[in-house]
């Protein structure tokens, strides 16, 4: 058993991130970052444009490789930094991004069905036939997200918001165990954010959810614990009222 | 679930109806089973018509639904003609030896003696290399119109797309082993007879009907493995894997995000059409009854990706209208048949101006009517189709969007 020493990360890690860093072109993007979260946590990572939010996150879902340190993922402690893309999103590592990226081309229900947790090889998807189960699951989550009555559509003709709740959709389809979602809220009215804030703290339950945030008033919302990067690495961790006191923190971005 | 299919696939029964007339039509036009009406050459263009048709589709399944423009399938095709080529060379030289030797006996290895001598005599040479070893065995020259291509393109896809290789890189990278593979044919050490390919394709050995009743047979035999491919790629194109394989296409990032393995999936369109590729080349080759690395050209490929773009990209229909289209007025055009048009100063020989017809209504077409002519049958339908959001920012379809490429 690998138990976590740090309080307040739950009686496991699931993920483990320690000491990366990445730099392009001579510029440290991320710098000696150690980063931890259990199984059903779920936490805000805030911090100025340029801190390496969004770099973090390529570095857990295996878009960008760190030139030091590591990430272990699990029970098992496995190295993601061995994994592609692919094999880290099919061990449980969901990813939701800052633009609203789904297949316009294609309806809720293939975009939905394509994110659906199955067999990913090409031999299995080519014999694969949705079945009742897969068309309840759909349903159920296209409900779940507010797009019940958007199904046959192309997402492409969908409002920014009922993008992000499709991604949202796609990121549930897939179950995984850690759910990394860059700016959920960006784009959407205040009764969707509510929505957002609602569904986020409730997948927390039984999921580790990472959230990457500009909107301070979404933060507060979400009532979790809180990292803030800065320059590449953590300036500071805890509840937002900790961080928020914190005279660094002030300086660097609550300040400005 | 067959109805479902068709009911999502209106048009599979199109394609096979009109196919099936089509295929009808001819056969009692021709000489062989009709009045005559269409000549056996025409016979022949029709037919060969029909296997450009199918590389269109397969062209269409790797660039149109999966977005990698291929510049090297005309080598899947060519090669696909070569091994079925060396089965009829062999066994027609074969028979023409016995026949000289009348009623003298021969060893087995005076008679491939002379059957090295009779083939290679042309490039200088009487041994026949080693690849000819099963020229004499039908079913294995079979395997092989599939085996060789496929693991050809297994092998070089393997290579490509594990390092990640896209979009005009990937292209250039095809047109070269397309390049190499037809420089490396035009020698004569390759031991397929060098820049004289290999010829009378169009005798079948063994069977003693004419031209008129073989053409007729190839036809059909065109007409169903196209049928058969059109259906096999529609089965593939409307269920998960054709969600996945657009989805590469649109945004190959976010589908690895979802736990695809994108290059497994490219890999394995890029072989599946290689296979249909070599298998409509070796159903073309005996109607044109030569093959020779000219054939393999790029420009060859070329054509393939300006016939699926006029067609329209990214519908099975429209690649199988434009390679028909195109084939036929090209034919048309280059027959000499085509008056010449007197401008006063200068005067348009249609043979030679034909290309530069073709260039223009490619680029005319990618301007103003990407959907090529299928967009004609969105015209008759009145299908409407949403509009991607953004402005595309590369010349093909499967490039990114503005907004999706900013992530």
């Amino acid at each position: 058993m690998n138990v976590a020493i740090k309080p307040g990360a739950g009686a496991q890690t699931l993920l483990e991130v320690s000491g990366i860093s990445v730099s392009f072109d001579g510029f440290k993007a991320i710098n000696n970052l150690s980063f931890n979260i259990g199984p059903t946590e779920l936490r805000a990572v805030i911090g100025p444009n340029g801190a390496g939010k969004t770099t973090f996150m390529d570095i857990v879902t295996g878009k960008t490789r760190p030139d030091e340190g590591s990430v272990l993922w699990g029970e098992s402690s496995t190295n993601l930094l061995r994994l592609n893309e692919a094999k880290i999103a099919r061990i449980g590592i969901g990813r939701k991004f800052q633009k609203p990226t789904v297949f316009e081309d294609q309806t809720v229900t293939e975009n939905l069905m394509m994110a659906l947790k199955a067999n990913r090889s090409p031999f299995a998807v080519l014999g694969w036939k949705a079945g009742d189960a897969d068309r309840a699951r759909v349903e159920e989550i296209a409900a779940q997200v507010g797009l019940a009555d958007q199904l046959p559509r192309k997402s492409g003709e969908l409002s920014h918001g009922q993008k992000q709740w499709l991604e949202i959709g796609m990121l549930l389809a897939q179950e995984p165990k850690l759910l990394l979602v860059d700016e959920p809220a960006a784009g959407m009215t205040l009764a969707e954010r509510e929505q957002t804030t609602a569904l986020l703290v409730d997948l927390a339950r039984d999921h580790a959810v990472v959230v990457v945030e500009h909107d301070m008033e979404f933060v507060r919302r979400l009532n979790c614990k809180v990292t803030v990067l800065h320059e590449g690495s953590v300036l500071a961790e805890g509840s937002l009222d900790h961080v928020t006191a914190d005279k660094r923190v002030i300086e660097v971005y609550l300040g400005r | 679930m067959k109805s479902g299919f068709l009911a999502k696939n209106p048009s599979v029964l199109w394609f096979l109806l009109i196919l099936a007339v089509f295929t009808l039509g001819v056969t009692f036009l021709s000489h062989a089973y009709g009045p005559g009406a269409i000549s056996t050459s025409m016979v022949k263009t029709l037919g060969k018509t029909l296997c450009l048709c199918l590389i269109a589709i397969a062209m269409d399944l790797v660039w149109g639904y999966t977005g990698i423009l291929s510049l090297g399938h005309f080598a899947f095709f060519g090669l696909g003609g070569y091994m079925i080529g060396m089965w009829l060379m062999y066994e027609r030289t074969r028979d023409i030896v016995l026949k000289s030797a009348g009623e003298f006996p021969m060893t087995p290895q005076e008679v491939n003696d002379a059957i090295g001598t009779q083939i290679f005599g042309v490039v200088g040479g009487s041994d026949l290399p080693a690849i000819w070893t099963f020229a004499g065995n039908l079913p294995m020259q079979l395997l092989f119109v599939v085996l060789v291509p496929g693991l050809l393109a297994l092998i070089f896809g393997w290579l490509a797309f594990r390092s990640r290789v896209t979009g005009v890189y990937l292209s250039i990278l095809t047109q070269a082993m397309t390049l190499a593979l037809s420089l490396y044919l035009f020698q004569n050490e390759s031991g397929l007879r060098g820049n004289n390919g290999l010829s009378g394709l169009q005798n079948i050995p063994g069977v003693s009907a004419g031209q008129d009743h073989l053409s007729i047979w190839f036809l059909w035999a065109s007409a169903l493995a196209l049928g058969l491919g059109y259906i096999a790629a529609s089965l593939i194109v409307s269920g998960k894997f054709g969600s996945v394989i657009r989805g590469i296409r649109d945004d190959e990032a976010r589908v690895r995000f979802l736990g695809y393995s994108v290059e497994g999936y490219k890999l394995f369109v890029f072989t599946l059409t290689a296979v249909i590729a070599a298998i409509a080349g070796a159903l073309y080759y005996p109607q044109a009854g030569i093959i020779n690395p000219g054939e393999m050209a790029p420009i060859a490929s070329i054509y393939l990706a300006v016939w699926v773009a006029i067609g329209g990209r990214g519908r099975l229909y429209g690649a199988v209208m434009g390679a028909a289209f195109v084939s036929i007025v090209s034919s048309w055009f280059t027959g000499g048949r085509v008056p010449d048009l007197p401008l006063g100063f200068y005067t348009i020989d249609w043979v030679d101006w034909w290309q530069v017809l073709l260039g223009l209504a490619f680029v005319l077409v990618t301007l103003f009517a990407p959907k090529g002519l299928s967009g004609l049958i969105d015209l008759f339908e009145g299908i409407r189709r949403p509009n991607r959001h953004g402005a595309p920012l590369g010349l093909d379809k499967g490039s990114f969007r503005e907004e999706e490429a900013q992530e």
